[in-house]
């Protein structure tokens, strides 16, 4: 009480000296309100964090969060407030609120620690959120906000009202008005104003509405029967329909009290168990209870007996909740605010799937330049030249492992790219006119026997990889720059990655037309694999031009091993994933064109992202329908999207 | 009895199968001396199932021309439908053991949910999908390892032999269709345990008293007999006239079309036939193998079907089995870490890791400079020098045997 005594003297002094000078302090206000704060209980605190918030003293944000990290400490000598900073176990330093400087230590004996419970420390949080919403530094400002978007609460809404006005920032006032509409749509009283919230977010994308508009139309299934006026019924429900099962609609009226429970089988059967008597239930012998039919005799003769609870025979779930009518009623109690919402909702889902479109569309485009990648060498070799090469997957795989082994030489990954690019074309160049004058020269007009050859080759490049490299994956990472994604909006993305390998996939195309179209060895090219024989009568070294142009293919390969190796793991078995559909692609698109081959490529990679999006948990099942597809695409179009004609064809 | 005039080494085969198996069963640890063991004697009884589906191989690319990059999954769908037969069979005398100790006897319903639940618990089900319906019956299940594959393979091929797919266009179509399949069982809700496949295959149901030593000699036998009568339909086929038209389809399918005849309709008759050849060998394999995956189906199986043919002469049917028969056989004693290692001095070269590359290689001068494969040996022996032709190829069509292949 001598404690209380003297709080009251200093307050009348402190009272008189701030009426003197109009110069409250923040210790004045704290000890205003002494008492309730000492007692610190959550049902009378409110007032005073009122008045510490409600002061406009500069020093009133630092008692709140000085109060609520417990660095609160009354001197039990006059009874004033302080921050109290630890020096040792016994003694405290001082620190006045105002002024921030240290007013001398103290031992422990002489102060008490105020000690908010729970309660109270979220009661100060929200007091303190206007501060922190009216800092000066806008980057605070934003912190605030996000905290209120991730976890609001009712008390957050009246301080975000009140600092929209003063917000000088757009960009931040316009985050403000989102965060008020969404704590509008959660916490107001006012079903008015959270029906104008919620028809606000018409048509947007942002996951936030969503997430607060799902808890507002939150529903439960109750029988319809005794249910009260005042429900908001969403509608009404038949048990056996597709949102309520049988089972679901019996278990609610069992639990509703509306019907008995009725012993299940293995209920049965284990009351059976228990009444064995001599070889026999109720007459019936043990070795005839083996059909169901008998068993439900001996259930009925038992429960007769009165043994055991009555069965009805005749009783099925279905018949117990044929004709009772169930309902769906919102949590939400308001009839005006769940319908806004479900039509806020609707328009979203709406302009959420149009975005989802989009996205799956990018999808399939990045998908198509990974197979267009995979399949432009074999467009090359097999598409021209007419050259199975089985192989051609292991020399992605060898670009790839090119790549990985540049960076582990060169450690930045911008320069080891740039470097491994050109390495890997050498490589597999190297690689690929070694394997034509070795192998496939020999086996030009038996094709089936190149088949084998390479595949020959494949096998042994494969497990040539796996001895050198290890089986496990290695990484080739991508250079900073290409990390992240481009995000249009909440639902629509694409990853950098994914855009440079688009890029490339233009870049290779035109790489392609170029050589094919303006330059000499595309003529010649193009001469030898109509008719060797006369080509050669022009002058053209046959040899030569097959030697480089499967080298070309080859090389072309290698630089799609880069490619994929940036998004994928590079293994020994990289190319072989990839090999049956580089053939499909090349051969959908129509053998010999390369537009057949882009064609192809993106009808592919787009159905394979159609028939992923119709069941997206499972990658294996849209990879096999998506091979049959194709098998019967072929059966229509055996020559592929777009067909050779006329001498080129070759037949 | 043209086949034999036509086929000398018919005779010669006969003998020596019947005299390998002799040999074999004196020396099992069954009815005989016991100096092969048990698994010795299944993986030759492997052997001979895979010198069947080579046969089937060779008929349908050795002799008509096509290469079918899909009947490893012939083989693979045959064992999958005797294993669900297996399976369903063993583990119905195990749940009906168990549970004749409850003091209440089983309801028919109780045992098979039990069964459902011991064979789809490692997939998360307990329920039996629509393709298990007959697996109670050892008949019908027996008719399905003939009518799946077959049925496959003839709606399969009739899709691509009526639109002229041909070539190695109609390779990649079979590849494709091979890796579909693999793709499509390594999915749990494919009715046949995913990528867990189908185990315990070689503990025949009713048969726990008799030892493996048994029932490893006995599949022995079945295999060797199956591999007997492949044999002889392989080579009355190809002895008579229809061995002479799928013959001329292979080397210049045009001209046998202008001829006059169903070009297609003999395509898919072999296809169709081969496939269910093949399916019968893996309903023999894989109950010697114990357990069956989709990884046995993948492309990679299909392709080493055809490696197989080739290092043992394609167009022969002898051929195809001393191919299968020696580079599986061969493998196994590489790859299983028997082989000795070779020390260079400053690397030592592990069979383990270092025999697919020398496979690879070793098919790839196969095919350079030995077309005829390991049988071309025996044309040397009993001088059958091909004619001629100034490396002409014999047909016209890219298929087509070269001069060095052809015999005379």
């Amino acid at each position: 009480m001598l404690r209380s005594l003297i709080a009251a003297c200093l307050l009348m002094l402190s009272c008189s000296f701030a009426a003197q000078a109009q110069d409250r302090t923040i210790q004045d206000v704290l000890q205003e309100h002494a008492e309730i704060i000492s007692q610190s209980s959550r049902r009378t605190i409110g007032p005073a964090i009122d008045a510490i918030a409600g002061s406009g003293l500069p020093a009133a944000q630092d008692v709140l969060q000085a109060w609520q990290a417990r660095d609160m400490w009354q001197r039990t000598s006059d009874g004033l407030f302080f921050k109290a900073e630890r020096i040792d176990s016994s003694t405290y330093d001082l620190i006045d609120f105002a002024t921030g400087e240290s007013v001398g230590a103290a031992t422990k004996d002489d102060l008490e620690q105020l000690k908010p419970n729970s309660g109270i420390r979220a009661m100060i949080g929200a007091a303190l959120v206007q501060f922190q919403l009216n800092a000066p530094d806008p980057d605070l400002r934003r912190e605030a906000l996000l905290a209120i978007q991730r976890n609001g609460e009712a008390a957050h809404l009246a301080p975000l009202r009140a600092s929209i006005e003063g917000e000088t920032d757009p960009a931040i006032k316009t985050l403000k008005e989102t965060a008020e509409r969404l704590l509008t749509i959660s916490y107001d009283p006012d079903d008015a104003a959270r029906v104008e919230a919620i028809e606000g977010f018409k048509g947007s994308l942002s996951l936030d509405a969503r997430a607060a508009l799902n808890p507002v139309i939150s529903t439960k299934i109750l029988p319809a029967e005794g249910l009260s006026e005042a429900a908001n019924v969403k509608r009404e429900l038949r048990a056996g329909s597709r949102d309520l099962s049988v089972e679901a609609a019996y278990d609610l009226l069992v639990s509703a009290g509306v019907i008995e429970t009725q012993p299940s089988v293995s209920e049965r059967k284990a009351a059976l168990e228990t009444h064995v008597e001599n070889g026999a239930v109720a007459g019936v012998p043990l070795a005839d209870l083996n059909t169901q039919e008998a068993r439900d005799r001996a259930y009925a003769a038992l429960a007769q007996e009165g043994f055991v609870p009555a069965f009805d025979p005749n009783f099925t779930m279905e018949a117990a909740v044929t004709g009772v009518s169930f309902v769906e009623v919102y949590d939400e109690p308001s009839q005006a605010v769940t319908g806004a919402a479900e039509g806020t909702l609707a328009s979203i889902n709406r302009a959420v799937g149009l975005n989802q479109f989009f996205d799956l569309s990018l999808d399939g485009l990045s998908l198509a330049s990974i197979y267009f990648l995979a399949a432009i060498g074999l467009a090359i070799t097999f598409g021209v030249m007419g050259v199975i090469n089985m192989a051609h997957g292991e020399f992605i795989m060898m670009g790839a492992y090119t790549g990985y082994v540049v960076q582990q030489i060169v450690p930045d990954y911008t320069v080891s790219i740039l470097l491994a690019i050109p390495l890997a074309f050498a490589v597999t160049f190297a690689a690929g006119v070694a394997m034509e004058r070795l192998i496939i020269r020999w086996l030009y007009n038996r094709p089936l026997e190149t088949l084998l050859a390479t595949f020959g080759v494949s096998i042994a490049l494969q497990q040539l990889a796996k001895n050198i490299f290890g089986t496990q994956a290695r990484p080739l990472t991508s250079p900073g720059w290409l990390d992240g994604a481009l995000s249009f909006n909440d639902v629509v993305s694409i990853s950098y990655i994914r855009i440079a390998i688009f890029i490339l996939a233009l870049i290779f195309l035109g790489v392609f037309l170029f050589i094919m179209k303006k330059t000499r060895l595309g003529l010649e090219t193009r001469a030898v694999t109509q008719n060797p024989r006369m080509a050669a009568s022009m002058g053209i070294n046959p040899d030569k031009v097959n030697m480089l142009t499967f080298g070309l293919g080859s090389g072309i390969a290698g630089i799609a091993g880069v490619a994929i190796g940036l998004y994928a793991k590079v293994t020994s078995e990289l190319g072989s994933d990839y090999i049956v559909q580089s053939f499909m692609t090349v051969v959908v698109g129509g053998v010999g064109n390369i537009w057949g081959t882009l064609l192809g490529a993106t009808m592919i990679g787009f159905l394979q992202k159609g028939i992923e999006w119709f069941n997206p948990s499972n990658t294996l099942a849209a990879q096999t329908y998506m091979i049959v597809f194709i098998i019967i695409f072929i059966q229509f179009r055996p020559k592929g999207i777009i067909a050779l004609k006329g001498r080129a064809a070759g037949d | 009895m043209t086949m034999f005039k036509k086929n000398p080494s018919l005779m010669v085969f006969i003998a020596l199968l019947a005299i390998f198996t002799l040999a074999v069963t004196f020396m099992s640890e069954a009815y005989g001396t016991g100096a092969l063991s048990t698994s010795f004697v299944k993986t030759l009884g492997k052997t001979l199932c895979l010198a069947l589906v080579a046969i089937a191989m060779d008929l349908v690319w050795g002799y008509t021309g096509i290469l079918s990059l899909g009947h490893f999954a012939f083989f693979g769908l045959g064992g999958y439908m005797i294993g669900m037969w297996l399976m369903y069979a063993r583990t119905e005398i195990i749940v009906i053991e168990s549970m004749a100790n409850a003091p209440i006897p089983p309801t028919p319903s109780e045992i098979s949910d039990a069964i459902g639940t011991q064979i789809f618990g490692v997939v998360g089900s307990s329920d039996f999908p629509l393709i298990w319906s007959f697996a109670h019956s050892f008949w019908a299940q027996i008719a399905l390892v003939v009518l799946v594959p077959g049925l496959l393979a003839l709606v399969f091929g009739w899709l691509a032999f009526r639109s002229r797919v041909t070539g190695v266009y109609l390779s990649i179509l079979t590849q494709a269709m091979t890796l579909a399949l693999s793709l499509y069982l390594f999915q749990n809700d494919s009715g046949l345990r995913g990528n867990n496949g189908l185990s315990g295959l070689q503990n025949l149901p009713g048969a726990d008293a008799i030892s493996q030593d048994n029932i490893s000699i006995w599949f022995f036998w079945a295999s060797a007999f199956a591999l007997l009568l492949t044999y002889l339909i392989a080579a009355f086929i190809v002895s008579g006239k229809f061995g002479s038209v799928i013959r001329g389809i292979r080397d210049d399918e045009a001209r046998v079309r202008f001829l006059g005849y169903s070009v297609e309709g003999f395509k898919l008759f072999v296809f169709t036939l081969t496939a269910v050849i093949a399916a019968i060998g893996g309903a023999l394999y894989y109950p010697q193998a114990g357990i069956i995956n989709p990884a046995e189906i993948a492309p990679i199986a299909s392709i080493y079907l055809a490696v197989w043919v080739a290092i043992g002469g394609r167009g022969r049917i002898y051929g195809a089995v001393i191919g299968a028969a020696f580079v599986s056989l061969v493998s196994t004693y590489f790859t299983g870490g028997q082989a000795p290692d070779i020390s260079l001095g400053f690397y030592t070269i592990k069979w383990v890791d270092w025999w697919l590359v020398f496979l690879g290689l070793s098919f790839v001068l196969v095919t350079l400079f030995a077309p005829k494969g390991i049988g071309g040996l025996f044309d040397l022996i009993t001088d059958r020098m091909s004619p001629n032709r100034h490396g002409v190829p014999l047909g016209p069509d890219k298929g087509s045997l070269r001069e060095e292949e052809a015999e005379k």
